[in-house]
């Protein structure tokens, strides 16, 4: 059985709510550095991309969402899930304890870091890595930590037989993939990804994109992706917003944007970009 | 060595120094801490350890521990290694019988406190008595995470995953828990703590126990306790469960095959000699006439 | 019998008995009086105060007695006899400014009001070894001129801060810790962090503030000023209302000039390090300055990358009574753990049933 069967009747109505609401979320280091006044919402399975140059705000938006760093305005709302004691309810994510916040970033939510050296404990193995959201959630049963490590291997295409295998034996590409796999064990709702294909090869970032945007349909994950690559914006996005200047100057569907941009700093984007 | 098993007399104190060398004020601020450890058990209640005549890591911890807790009708046992011979528990023994010129003894039974580094006694303690453990690292999670910041956080939080994946790492690499001493625990259901670096031999000893054990650790400023009858349960898996260390050999003086064993090399072709660690202990039952003959 | 290599009590007299033959030496030789050493090794004597934080000439040069000349090792006696002193009092903040000044130099100014001031200095001898002194020669030049300076010496920071270039340094009037009666917790203050680099060893300082220097942590420090004199101590009895000066203490103050890029919302301005010492000890009251400003990184924005700029890496490790305790405490036996250790690597070494199938 995959995930997506797993959403029962229940989550029809889940869906037709938002999962995040944010409004008017400011962090200013300098003027027109750092982000303001970005209000969204973020709907059950949604990918939104947030795309534009260096600089622009782009992650300092994924740090405020992502609870690592408390605005200086804005509210960030999170609807915790039906597995929560407080199922249903929304959780406003800075005015929440510490703990509430880490316990949702371990459960409920992901974050995939650009360099998978700073998302992976690279002293421990594969199979340590993936099982450490399972153990701090109270799995206490080796074997099955163990099956749990073999799998999520699998289903990010990693040989199950290096399960013991030290991060830095791997290639680049495959630390990505363990890192995703590592935030996805827990099976959470919503992944936050910092540039999560940017120092990888050409070749290496197509079969990640591929890997993500099937895992992402299958497990019916929302995701708020950070991104300055338009290309990896077209294939997992469904939704864009475009940042200049600590501003978000337009959003809209992806296709919409990227093929008929409003915004004279979108049509500078996108013109840019070589066009297949 | 039969004669070193008597308890001596309260001896002559030190006038120069305050009773058990630390100033009231001191030993009233330690006990504070104390009551809170006592309340919240197994929290690292930080105090303001002083200096010590002793080097840091030679027990200054346990002894202010000690000499906040002391009364002149205390009866005081220090033991190092098990051993109330060694150099490190013939010094500090020494040392409170010149500041708080207290009655001392080797015999576990009956010691009203007990200082110890690195072990619990065989013989099993009863709810008059005080263990006082020497601490050098208070931190549990230390060795995964340097900051003290993030460790305090940690523990507020129950945040605790990490530490299993320590053990599971060492099943996947060994196929054991490569944990022997300092073993990780659970104290009350809350709080993982550092049982100091006894053998993982003498955790179970921890559990349940009718004393109360006290925690000391003066360079690193935190003391802690486990109340009598707490839980405390050694970190594992269900499938690889917390076992202890087991001898194939018996004691080479009173034949004991349930006591923790040192191991003596008696020669240059290696060959092995086991005794018991706890001297108090191996002497007893040969005083009872288990010597082996 | 088997226990005997556990040592026990004799051992330990007769070793307490060799260490007194040590310090001894040959008794043909006349014995040092510990007021030869308080005034003849008078920097030794600075340093044991500084980092014994007690200020007694005549402890330290006990302690240094008692030592052997091990200085960390009398350093940790002055400290074990203060703890055993009761506090009486805490003095008012010394006022630098109005020192009796034996030394004063600034790097950053030709001339500032009041002058330079060079005092006693190794920094311009060269460094050869005068066998005279082999020859025990009594003091062979002339009386040197106590030529005090009688004008006002501001402190050269100071008029920095009068234009505005320098950070000021705001006192929020709230109570000092002392970290030898509270346990310091991090992050910790920055009275807290002085206190701990005052007590801190000063080869570690040195070496920290070398490594800022050297680019771990670069702050483009000047040696803003550095004097070294006599200074009132003032306390305020409650009883009384009013200070009354208790006496005066020789210490060695380093204040360095950083350089701060500014930020967003503030002008470019200098930034300061401070250092001080009990007795003459420039080269502790340097690193500390150092330190001290490379600990302020954070208070600044500025990226924390280098060991001299983590609080909790030097201030958890800059005390060398701890340091030398704890390293000390490897030769105490280590028995029970290491048989631990033996038994789990013999058991490792055994092939699993697992990996044999």
């Amino acid at each position: 059985m995959n995930a997506a069967q797993q959403i029962d009747r229940d989550a029809v109505s889940d869906r037709t709510q938002p999962l995040l609401k944010v409004r008017g979320l400011t962090k200013l280091y300098g003027p027109e550095k750092g982000c303001q006044d970005v209000s969204f919402e973020l709907y059950p399975g949604e990918v939104l991309g947030i795309v534009g140059e260096s600089g622009s705000g782009k992650s300092t938006l994924l740090s405020l969402l992502s609870g690592r760093c408390p605005p200086d305005r804005g509210v960030i709302d999170y609807r915790l899930a039906d597995t929560h004691k407080n199922a249903g309810q929304w959780l406003d994510l800075y005015s929440a304890s510490e703990a509430e916040r880490r316990t949702l970033l371990r459960t409920e939510w992901g974050f995939v870091e650009q360099n998978p050296r700073d998302g992976l404990r690279m002293a421990v193995s594969a199979g340590a890595n993936i099982g450490e959201r399972l153990m701090a959630q109270g799995v206490r049963n080796y074997q099955a930590l163990r099956a749990a490590g073999l799998d999520w291997l699998n289903q990010v295409e990693i040989d199950p037989a290096r399960i013991d295998d030290l991060p830095r034996t791997f290639s680049g590409g495959m630390q990505q993939r363990l890192q995703i796999a590592r935030n996805l064990v827990s099976g959470p709702r919503l992944v936050f990804m910092d540039e999560p294909t940017g120092g990888l090869d050409v070749s290496v970032q197509a079969r990640l994109l591929d890997l993500m945007r099937g895992l992402v349909r299958e497990l019916d994950l929302a995701v708020v992706i950070v991104t300055h690559d338009l290309a990896v914006a077209r294939l997992l996005a469904d939704r864009l917003m475009v940042m200049r200047r600590s501003h978000v100057v337009e959003t809209g569907l992806t296709d919409q944007i990227l093929d008929d941009p409003q915004h004279p700093y979108s049509q500078l984007l996108v013109s840019s970009v070589l066009q297949p | 060595m039969n004669a070193a098993t008597q308890p001596r007399p309260q001896a002559p104190r030190d006038e120069a120094y305050n009773f058990a060398y630390l100033d009231e004020q001191t030993k009233r601020m330690i006990r504070r801490g104390l009551l809170k450890a006592v309340a919240i058990p197994g929290y690292q209640v930080p105090f303001g350890g002083r200096e010590m005549p002793l080097p840091y890591g030679w027990g200054t911890g346990g002894m202010q521990l000690t000499a906040a807790i002391l009364g002149a009708e205390d009866v005081l046992k220090v033991i190092d290694q098990g051993a109330d011979d060694t150099t490190n528990a013939v010094s500090i023994r020494r040392f409170f019988a010149r500041t708080a010129g207290v009655a001392t003894t080797e015999r576990t039974p009956e010691a009203t406190i007990i200082q110890t580094r690195h072990r619990i006694p065989e013989t099993p303690l009863h709810a008059d008595q005080i263990m006082v453990y020497q601490v050098p690292i208070p931190e549990p999670l230390r060795f995964i995470e340097p900051s003290e910041t993030e460790t305090r956080t940690m523990h507020a939080l129950n945040d605790y995953g990490v530490m299993h994946v320590k053990l599971y790492e060492d099943i996947a690499t060994f196929g054991h828990i490569a944990t022997a001493y300092a073993y990780p625990v659970t104290v009350d259901e809350r709080y993982v703590m550092d049982p100091s670096p006894i053998p993982k031999f003498d955790n179970p000893k921890l559990d349940m126990s009718p004393a109360l054990m006290l925690f000391g650790a003066g360079r690193e400023k935190r003391l802690y306790a486990v109340p009598p009858f707490t839980r405390v349960t050694s970190l594992d898996f269900e499938d690889h469960p917390f076992d202890v260390q087991k001898w194939e050999h018996n004691c080479a003086i009173c034949g004991s095959h349930e006591s923790f064993l040192d191991e003596l090399i008696l020669d240059d072709q290696g060959t092995q000699s086991f005794v018991c660690s706890d001297t108090d202990y191996c002497a007893q039952r040969v005083s009872q006439g288990r010597a082996v003959q | 019998m088997y226990v005997a290599v556990k040592g026990g009590e004799q051992a330990i007299d007769n070793a307490h008995k060799l260490l007194a033959k040590q310090r001894r030496g040959d008794t043909s030789v006349a014995e040092l009086g510990v007021e030869q050493i308080r005034q003849q090794l008078p920097l030794a004597v600075a340093r044991v105060m500084t980092e014994g934080s007690l200020y007694d000439a005549e402890l330290a040069a006990l302690a240094i007695k008692q030592s052997a000349g091990d200085l960390v090792e009398a350093i940790f006696l002055l400290r074990a006899y203060r703890t055993t002193l009761t506090r009486f009092s805490a003095s008012l903040p010394i006022d630098t400014s109005a020192m009796q000044l034996n030394r004063r130099l600034s790097a950053t100014f030709k001339d500032v009001p009041g002058g330079q001031l060079l005092g006693p200095t190794f920094d311009y001898t060269h460094r050869l070894l005068d066998f005279t002194l082999l020859a025990e020669g009594e003091f062979p030049g002339p009386e040197a001129q106590a030529d005090a300076a009688v004008q006002d010496c501001p402190r050269v920071l100071g008029l920095l801060a009068k234009e505005g270039l320098i950070k000021e340094e705001q006192d929020t009037g709230a109570p000092v810790a002392d970290i030898t009666r509270e346990p310091l917790e991090y992050p910790a203050s920055r009275a807290e962090r002085l206190q701990a680099l005052a007590r801190g060893d000063e080869g570690f300082l040195l070496a920290l503030g070398y490594s800022t220097q050297r680019g771990y942590g670069r702050n483009h420090p000047f040696a803003g000023e550095i004097r070294v004199g006599e200074v009132e101590v003032w306390i305020e009895p409650e009883e009384l209302g009013f200070p009354i000066s208790i006496g005066a203490i020789e210490v060695t103050e380093c204040e360095m000039v950083n350089q701060f890029v500014g930020s967003a919302t503030e002008l470019p301005q200098f930034t300061r390090g401070y250092g001080l010492a009990f007795g003459h000890a420039e080269r502790k009251a340097m690193g500390m300055a150092l330190v001290d400003r490379s600990l302020r990184a954070g208070e600044y924005s500025e990226e924390i990358v280098s060991p001299a700029q983590q609080e909790e890496f030097v201030l958890a490790h800059c005390d060398n009574v701890e340091a030398a305790g704890f390293v000390s405490h490897l030769k105490l036996p280590h028995y029970v753990d290491f048989q631990s250790e033996l038994e789990l690597i013999r058991k490792l070494r055994t092939p699993s049933k697992e990996s044999a199938q």
